[in-house]
Formats: C-alpha cells, sequence, structure tokens
C-alpha cells in the first residue's frame, strides 16, 4: 500500500462517565486502514469495538470524552465541530448499523430516505438524477425499482439491511464502518450480506471496518483483523496469519472456543471480562491467560512485532530488555479462575 | 397506489363493523342508568304537577307501564329511527333540542379544539426540542397550572376583569340579544349564519362572544396535549432511526422536524380522539359558566327538573357521537400511519 | 430476627423503587420535591383543620353571638374576608381541603380495589372474560367523564343522599376503567417477558407468577397513575361541586360549590369569595400533578435520564515506562 491510509486511528480513548468512575470503553487504541481494504475488529461484547465505531463517526452520547486522533485521509476530525462531521458523515464515512429492523423511518417511503439523504449532500443532483443514483445502489443490493415506493415494514430484516447498505453507498464514501452489520440477520441472510460486504472493495474501492464478534466471518471477507481486549488491541495483522499463527494467548484462546464440525470438547477462557472501570493493573487479560509470567501483572505490555510478522501487545514477545529479573516466573496467584466481573 | 385505497377501504369496512358492540354497551348501559331512579321520569318530573289520572295516560303515552325488556327493545329501536322522544318538562322533540343546542356546543368545542392544538402541539414541541432548559420548564409548568384551573375560575376571573374593569369581551351568551333579534337560522351555526347573511356586525359580535369560552376551554385542554406531545417527542427522539439520520450526515434540525416531530405526532392523533370526551366534560362546565346555551348547558337544566326523557335523549347523543369521533380517529390513524392498515 | 422471605420481596421492591427517587437530579428532582412540598402542605393543612382554623367551615356568628358581616372585605378577623352566608372564606378554604383529600383518596382507594384485580386478571388470563372486560371499560372509558359522574352521582344521590361517600363512588366509576386499561396493559407486556416465561416453564402456579412476578412489575406504575388521577379527581369533584351534584353544603365545606356561590358575586365585583377557592384548586391539583410528573421523570425507564458524570482523562498509566 503506497498511499496514505484511508483511516488512521493514533492513541484513541474514549471514557463514559458512570456512578462508579470513568468506563475507559477505548484506551489507546492505534489502527491504520489503507484504501480498499477490509480490516475485521474482534472482540467480546462489552470490549468497546462498537465504541470505537461510533467514536470515529463522533455519534459518542452526551458525556463521553475523546482523546488522541482520528485521521481520515490525513485530516484529523476527531473533536471537529458539528457541522463539519455533518459534511463527512455519510460523503466521506458511512456507518452500518447491527439492528436493521429499527434504522429506518417507518413513515418514510424507501425513496424518500434516498432522497433526503442526496439532497442533503449533493443538492445540485437533478431528481432524475437522484431517481438514477438511487435505483443504481439498491439495484446493486438486489432490491428492484418496482420497491423504490415500498415503506420499510414491507421489507424482510436481510433485505432492510441491504437497503441500508446500499443508503450507505449511494454517497460513495471512501470509508464504510459496519458494526456487527449481520448480528441479527439469520445465517443464510449473512451469508449473503457478507457476501455483498466482500465485494465493496471489488465494485467501489471501499475500504471496510467490519466490527464483529464472529471469528468466522472476519476469517472469510477481511484482509487483515484487529482483536481488540478490554479496550486494547491485543493483536493485529494480516488475517491468515494472525489466524494461523495467533500470537497473543488471547486469540489463540478465542480461536480454539470456536465451534466447528470437529469439536470434540467445549473450550473456554476461565474468567469473565473485566471491569472497563477499574481494569486489572498490567496487562489486562493476565488473570485470565494460562501462559501469564510475574511482569504481566506488574506492567503494561509494549507494543512489538511478532516472528510473523503482526503487531502484538504481549510480554511473550519481550522486549526482553525491559522485563526485570524474575519476570519471566509464572505468575503466582491464588486462584486461576478468579472472576472479575465486567 | 390502488393497492392502498383498497386497504384503506377494507380497513374502513371492518373498523365500521366494530363500531357496533360498542354502542350497543354505551346504550345498555344509558337505558340501565336511567332506570336506576326509583320510579318513572314522567313521575319524577311531573309528579306534583298533574293529576294521578293524567300522569297514568302520560305514562302509559310514554310507555313507562311495559315490562323492562319491551322498553329497551323500544328504546334501540327508537335510536336507530333517529327518534329521541319529547321532553316532559316543556315538550321540545329531543332531536329539537340536540340540533339547536348541540350546534351552539359544536361551534365551541371546535373552536376550543383549534386553540388546544395550535398551542399545545407546538408548545410541546418546543419543550421536547429544548428538554430540561428554563423554556421547557417554563412550558411545562404552564400547562400543568393551566390544567388545574377548573373552567369556572378562569371564568369566573374572565368576569372579574372583562366584564367590570375591562369590558372589552362579553362574558355571557353566544351573542347580544340584538343579533340574535336579527339574525336568520340556516345551520344554527351563528358564525356560518351570519357569514351566510353578509352581516359582518352580527358575525363579529358572535366571533366576539365565541372568544372567551373557548380560549378557557382551548387552554385546559392544552395542557394535556403539551405533556403529551413533549413525552412524544422525547420518546421518538430516542429512537434508532434518529441515529441513523445523524449518521448519515443529516442536519440537527432537520432531523428533530422532519424525522422526530413529524413521528411524534403520529400517536397525539389518536389522543386527539380521547380529548372530545375531555372537551364534553369541559364544555358542560364552560357552557354554565358562560351562560353559553350549549347542549351541555341544557343537560344541567334538564338533570335539575328531573327532566329524564330528555337527559336520555341528550346521553345517547352524546355517546354516538363519542363513537363517531373514535372511529373517525382510527381512520385518519390508519391513514397516517401505514403500518396500522395491515 | 428472621424476616419472612414476602417482607423481604417487598422491602426489595421498595428499596428498588426508591433507588431512582435518590439519584434523581437536575429538573426531575425539582418538580418531585416541588410537588411533595407542596401537597404535604395541603395534607397537613387538612389534617389539622379543626385547629388551624380561625371558625367552623358552617359558623357564621362569633363567640360572642354576633353575626359575621355578610360579603364583608378581607380583615385582620377575617383574612380572606366572607360570603354571602356570613361564613370565613379562610375557614372554608381550610376545611375544603379536608374535604377534597377525603373524597378523592376514598374514591382513588376504591377505584383501585375494583381496577387493579380486574385488571390483572383480565391481563393476564385473556379469553372472553377478557374481551367482555375490554369491551365494557373501553366504553366506559370514551365516555366524558363528568356526565358519567353526574348521572352516577345524581342517581346515588336520590337514594343515598349527597354526601362525602356518594361523591366518592361516583368518582371511583369514573376512573376505574383508566386502572383496568392500564394494569392490564401492562400486565400484558410484562406476561411476554422472558422471566415469566421461564417461571411458567419451571411450572409456577399461575398464582404464584401473577404475585410475585407480575404484580410486582405492575405495583411500580400504579402511584404515578394513582397521583395523577387524585389530581384529575379533585377537579372532577370541584365540578360536581359546581354544578351542585357534589356534597351537601351543611356536611362539608367544597371548594367546588364555594366557586359556583360566588359567580354572582364577580357582577358586584366581590372577588374574595371565588378567588380564595379557585385558587386552592389550582394549588392543590398542581401540587399533586407535579408531584405525579416528577414521580414518572424519575420511575418511568422512557423518561429517566441518566446522570451525566463527569469524567477527566488521566495521562495514560504505564505507557511503556522504560526502565532500562
Amino acid at each position: 500500500m503506497s498511499e496514505a491510509p484511508v483511516l488512521e486511528l493514533e492513541k484513541l480513548r474514549v471514557w463514559y462517565g458512570s456512578a462508579r468512575g470513568p468506563v475507559r470503553a477505548v484506551d489507546g487504541v492505534s489502527l491504520q486502514i489503507g484504501a480498499g481494504e477490509v480490516l475485521g475488529l474482534v472482540g467480546e461484547s462489552g470490549c468497546g469495538k462498537s465504541t470505537l465505531g461510533r467514536g470515529i463517526m463522533g455519534l459518542l452520547p452526551d458525556g463521553a470524552v475523546m482523546d488522541g486522533e482520528v485521521r481520515l485521509q490525513g485530516e484529523n476530525i476527531a473533536g471537529l465541530s458539528g457541522r463539519r462531521l455533518r459534511q463527512l458523515r455519510g460523503p466521506e464515512i458511512g456507518l452500518i448499523f447491527q439492528e436493521p429492523m429499527t434504522r429506518l423511518n417507518p413513515l418514510m417511503r424507501i425513496e424518500d430516505h434516498f432522497r433526503e439523504t442526496l439532497r442533503t449532500h449533493e443538492p445540485e443532483l437533478s431528481k432524475a438524477e437522484i431517481r438514477h443514483r438511487s435505483l443504481e445502489a439498491l439495484g446493486g443490493m438486489g432490491i428492484p425499482p418496482t420497491r423504490f415506493r415500498n415503506y420499510p415494514h414491507e421489507f424482510s430484516g436481510g433485505m432492510r439491511q441491504r437497503i441500508m447498505i446500499a443508503l450507505a453507498l449511494v454517497l460513495r464514501p471512501r470509508l464504510v464502518i459496519a458494526d456487527e452489520p449481520t448480528t441479527a440477520l439469520d445465517v443464510l441472510v449473512e451469508a449473503q450480506i457478507l457476501g455483498i460486504l466482500a465485494d465493496l472493495k471489488r465494485n467501489f474501492g471501499t475500504a471496510l471496518l467490519l466490527i464483529t464478534h464472529n471469528l468466522g466471518i472476519v476469517a472469510e471477507a477481511c484482509d487483515r483483523v484487529a482483536v481488540m481486549y478490554a479496550g486494547q488491541v491485543a493483536e493485529e495483522g494480516d488475517a491468515r496469519t494472525v489466524f494461523g499463527s495467533p500470537a497473543h494467548p488471547y486469540t489463540r484462546d478465542l480461536l480454539r472456543s470456536v465451534i466447528s464440525l470437529r469439536t470434540t470438547g467445549l473450550h473456554y477462557i476461565p474468567g469473565a471480562p473485566p471491569s472497563l472501570v477499574d481494569p486489572p493493573s498490567g496487562c489486562r487479560f493476565h488473570p485470565r491467560c494460562s501462559n501469564a509470567m510475574a511482569v504481566c501483572a506488574d506492567r503494561d505490555p509494549v507494543e512489538m512485532r511478532a516472528e510473523t510478522g503482526q503487531r502484538v501487545r504481549c510480554w511473550l514477545h519481550g522486549p526482553q530488555t525491559q522485563i526485570p529479573a524474575g519476570g519471566h516466573d509464572p505468575l503466582v496467584r491464588e486462584e486461576i479462575a478468579v472472576a472479575e466481573e465486567a | 397506489m390502488a393497492r392502498q385505497t383498497t386497504s384503506l377501504r377494507t380497513y374502513a369496512l371492518t373498523r365500521l363493523v366494530l363500531v357496533i358492540p360498542m354502542v350497543l354497551i354505551l346504550l345498555t348501559l344509558v337505558f340501565f342508568l336511567m332506570r336506576v331512579a326509583p320510579g318513572d321520569p314522567v313521575s319524577a318530573a311531573l309528579g306534583g304537577r298533574l293529576s294521578p289520572q293524567a300522569l297514568a295516560e302520560r305514562r302509559h303515552a310514554a310507555g313507562y307501564d311495559k315490562p323492562i325488556l319491551v322498553q329497551y327493545v323500544n328504546y334501540l329501536g327508537d335510536v336507530a329511527r333517529g327518534d329521541f322522544g319529547h321532553t316532559i318538562t316543556d315538550n321540545r322533540p329531543v332531536t329539537e333540542v340536540i340540533v339547536e343546542n348541540g350546534a351552539a356546543t359544536f361551534e365551541l368545542t371546535t373552536a376550543a379544539m383549534m386553540v388546544a392544538v395550535v398551542v399545545g402541539i407546538v408548545l410541546g414541541l418546543i419543550a421536547g426540542r429544548l428538554r430540561d432548559t428554563p423554556v421547557d420548564v417554563g412550558i411545562r409548568l404552564f400547562g400543568i397550572v393551566i390544567y388545574a384551573v377548573p373552567p369556572f375560575f378562569l371564568g369566573f376571573l374572565a368576569q372579574l376583569f372583562f366584564g367590570q374593569k375591562l369590558g372589552w369581551l362579553p362574558t355571557s351568551g353566544r351573542a347580544s340579544p340584538e343579533t340574535q333579534f336579527l339574525l336568520s337560522i340556516h345551520t344554527h351555526f351563528f358564525l356560518i349564519d351570519s357569514l351566510i347573511d353578509g352581516d359582518w356586525a352580527a358575525f363579529k359580535d358572535c366571533f366576539l362572544h365565541l372568544i372567551l369560552p373557548a380560549t378557557t376551554l382551548g387552554l385546559i385542554i392544552s395542557g394535556v396535549l403539551i405533556r403529551l406531545v413533549r413525552v412524544n417527542v422525547l420518546q421518538t427522539l430516542k429512537g434508532d432511526y434518529i441515529e441513523a439520520a445523524r449518521a448519515r450526515g443529516l442536519g440537527e434540525r432537520s432531523v428533530v422536524v422532519r424525522h422526530a416531530f413529524k413521528n411524534a405526532l403520529v400517536p397525539v392523533v389518536t389522543v386527539l380522539g380521547l380529548q372530545v370526551a375531555l372537551l364534553l366534560s369541559g364544555a358542560v362546565l364552560t357552557e354554565t359558566t358562560f351562560n353559553w346555551p350549549g347542549i351541555g348547558f341544557e343537560l344541567v337544566r334538564y338533570l335539575n327538573n328531573r327532566d329524564y326523557i330528555a337527559v336520555q335523549g341528550i346521553i345517547t347523543f352524546f355517546a354516538l357521537v363519542v363513537v363517531v369521533v373514535s372511529v373517525l380517529i382510527d381512520f385518519v390513524n390508519a391513514w397516517i400511519d401505514p403500518r396500522v392498515r395491515y | 430476627m428472621s424476616v419472612q422471605p414476602t417482607e423481604r420481596r417487598l422491602f426489595g421492591a421498595w428499596n428498588r423503587t426508591l433507588e431512582p427517587i435518590r439519584d434523581a437530579r437536575g429538573v426531575p428532582r425539582w418538580i418531585l420535591w416541588a410537588g411533595v412540598v407542596l401537597t404535604l402542605f395541603f395534607i397537613i393543612m387538612a389534617l389539622t383543620a379543626p385547629w388551624i382554623s380561625p371558625y367552623h367551615f358552617d359558623q357564621y356568628k362569633d363567640a360572642a353571638g354576633h353575626r359575621f358581616p355578610k360579603q364583608g372585605h378581607p380583615s385582620s378577623e377575617h383574612l380572606f374576608g366572607t360570603n354571602v352566608q356570613s361564613t370565613d372564606v379562610l375557614s372554608r378554604v381550610i376545611f375544603g381541603a379536608q374535604t377534597e383529600l377525603k373524597v378523592v383518596v376514598l374514591a382513588v382507594v376504591v377505584a383501585l380495589a375494583i381496577g387493579l384485580p380486574l385488571g390483572l386478571v383480565s391481563g393476564y388470563f385473556g379469553g372472553r372474560l377478557d374481551r367482555a372486560l375490554v369491551l365494557v371499560m373501553d366504553a366506559l372509558f370514551a365516555f366524558p367523564y363528568l356526565l358519567l359522574a353526574i348521572v352516577i352521582a345524581f342517581l346515588l344521590a336520590d337514594k343515598f343522599g349527597q354526601g362525602v361517600a356518594t361523591a366518592a363512588i361516583a368518582i371511583a366509576a369514573v376512573y376505574t376503567p383508566q386502572y383496568f386499561r392500564v394494569v392490564r396493559n401492562h400486565v400484558i407486556s410484562v406476561r411476554e417477558e422472558p422471566y415469566v416465561e421461564a417461571a411458567r416453564a419451571l411450572g409456577a402456579r399461575p398464582r404464584t407468577v401473577i404475585t410475585r412476578y407480575v404484580f410486582q412489575n405492575v405495583i411500580q406504575s400504579v402511584p404515578v397513575i394513582a397521583t395523577l388521577n387524585a389530581a384529575d379527581a379533585i377537579l372532577t369533584l370541584a365540578a360536581l361541586g359546581f354544578l351542585g351534584y357534589g356534597i351537601q353544603p351543611t356536611e362539608a365545606a367544597e371548594w367546588g360549590y364555594d366557586s359556583s356561590r360566588a359567580i354572582s358575586d364577580a357582577g358586584a365585583g366581590i372577588w374574595w369569595t371565588g378567588l380564595y377557592p379557585g385558587l386552592a384548586i389550582v394549588l392543590l391539583v398542581t401540587a399533586l400533578t407535579l408531584l405525579g410528573e416528577g414521580l414518572n421523570d424519575v420511575l418511568n425507564p422512557v423518561l429517566r435520564r441518566r446522570r451525566i458524570e463527569p469524567v477527566t482523562l488521566q495521562a495514560s498509566v504505564g505507557e511503556a515506562e522504560v526502565e532500562m
């Protein structure tokens, strides 16, 4: 990739206020997505991936604070004014939500949705052009023109999600963020939608940030993958490399928990996701890690490159120079299965 | 388009059929309520004034010596034919009472409803948009206090100020005696009749008489509407499609006005129908306060004179009005919200 | 000191209800507390009426036997003046509070006692009983409430006289359909909740499911409805009194009745006989509405606003503390 990345996150933090203290939903994330690339963002529920998606768009609820940089085509959009953000949302970045059933205004026809969106961002278009563009986008999703004037409730969940994708693509953004786009859909529909998303690159040259908890989807559709845990990126690299030779114990455990036709025994990671208000000291995964060393409970791991090429934050990969004497000893714990309730 | 009109028609027919049980129940209720009182209506009204023979004759003529079930069937038949009988005390056909005084009440309630809708909806939308700001609190307080003011208190204050000290607006009756004497009756709606005649002085006079009672009743009802519209706006703004619209970069103002307000007002239409019951109740009080010769005013008068036939007829009329209005509201609802039709 | 299981359950529910009230901040909090203070003011006034009122509500002579002035201006002896029957307006306002609250509490209790169980049973079991009840209640609900109240009060008055009980029953009859409706709708939505389904799947008897799950959930919406209803009921009672179908003036002082007597006074420029009873109605209804709205803002999950805590981003802890 010789071009500048479409999206660059640098040390992004998103914290919420709560009665118990600040919730560190995103706590120092740095990522890059190149033009036309598909980056999968995986993690368990509550690890902060949805917050990350919304933070990039500037759609955080009241009371959330953001820190760090979000560079879209080189321009830092973190903390921009509402007006500028509104200009970017849609034509530059699109967002596809998880739950398609409720994301369309029930009182507006599909035609109205498209007309409104196009008029807002490209006011110079004529009525005929608007119609042409809309039908083109819908056609690409397999929605026939005869249904252009239907209401949202006349479509199934899968079709509504396709309409949402078409609505996002009609403005031809450079980057699309898909936040768990198939979680609410059944498996067959999921395959269709994934196929469409995977084709985005081919048909439109759009970069895609695919947020999901489903590893299978990532393996199918993504070029690169980032694994998130407790608000931080544990491992990130080429999808095949990460899945083939996982560098981080968490990734390894995740992959082992995936159920396939060959599964004979259920594997799970002991414990529960940590509290984001008061995360564990040092490496946040250490309470549940079977490879934990003494240093892991003490110090935050440093970002390193594994032998197979991916970025990883784990003391198993060094740097040796920063591990004090005795740091390599296995971590002494009272109970391995101490669960910290998230 | 053709598909829609048929659906609305089917819906209309189904809805009309469902009206019948409700009408029957209300009529039965009215019938039996009127017969809870000991004795029969004729004796109650004219007991002391006629000889026992004359009383018996009247009773027979009115059908009160027949068994109850026969009376019930006759009552239903009469209502179906539109025959409400004659009042006992002043021997007017009850239908005449309904038409003449009903028109007066209709004029009053329509004007009041217009005031209520304009004030209530506008203030409710503003309050919902500016949640928890001083404007919102002020509007809410206004709505609460104005609903707490009984019509007769407002009437009392109006009498004090406008009647005595300022004398701008008349506080009693539908029109001054001269106007009433000169006005030729076509529809019993004084405002319309004076327009038909081209009599500007009469129109102005009737209009002035309408202002105080209509504003009094209208403001009180607006209190309810403010609360309802506000809550609906708040609820709608939380909707998923609102977030999706923001994610497409739509301006905050157009999101709120075009998506939220419109969707918030849809349930209000249903509630408007419920307000009719409130309106009619309030009308009785308002008419008594301002000496407005409407049907509520007459009801109180006939009730005081123990004229049960008149009372029965009037209350039956009210029941029918309520049913008709509720059906109309359902129609409008189906027309506005396409989801309801299916 | 073992707490019986039922008690513990009730305490739990009570605490869960009170928690959002304690947490309330900002505008909803002010509305709620304003409502509480104002309502308490009237309740205390009603309870202590015989002691704080300068005179009895139908007293027209002083201790020495001198007659009070008729329609007298407000003065030091009669702070709110006197009305056409030479009774003290202030006393009538104070005793009126007693009357209003007596009737309204009775009416709300009766309406709840009928509407709540009916709504519970009808909503939970459904079927023909439910359909029949809904039809009847909807018909009653759609009818102009004042007319219904007038007719019932009128008819009951013939048999039982115009007293507190009659008025209370008339008002209760008007509001019972409302409780029925609200409770029933709530029960229906709760009935479909997964935890109720789970209980049924585990073999819980309908009675257990209703009392333990459904009732506890539904009961949470009752305080708001009851309070707002009480506000409405006061207006209805005053309306009945104004039209003459309320309480006998000799039995108790009632603000609506006093207002009706005062209308003719307005023509003669006498303002105190109508102003004070009217203001009392406005204030009490406002108080109850503020209380109800405040509770609703705080308890209703739809409207509840999570408290926004301020957040400060501390410097990232342990970011590559390089120690060679």
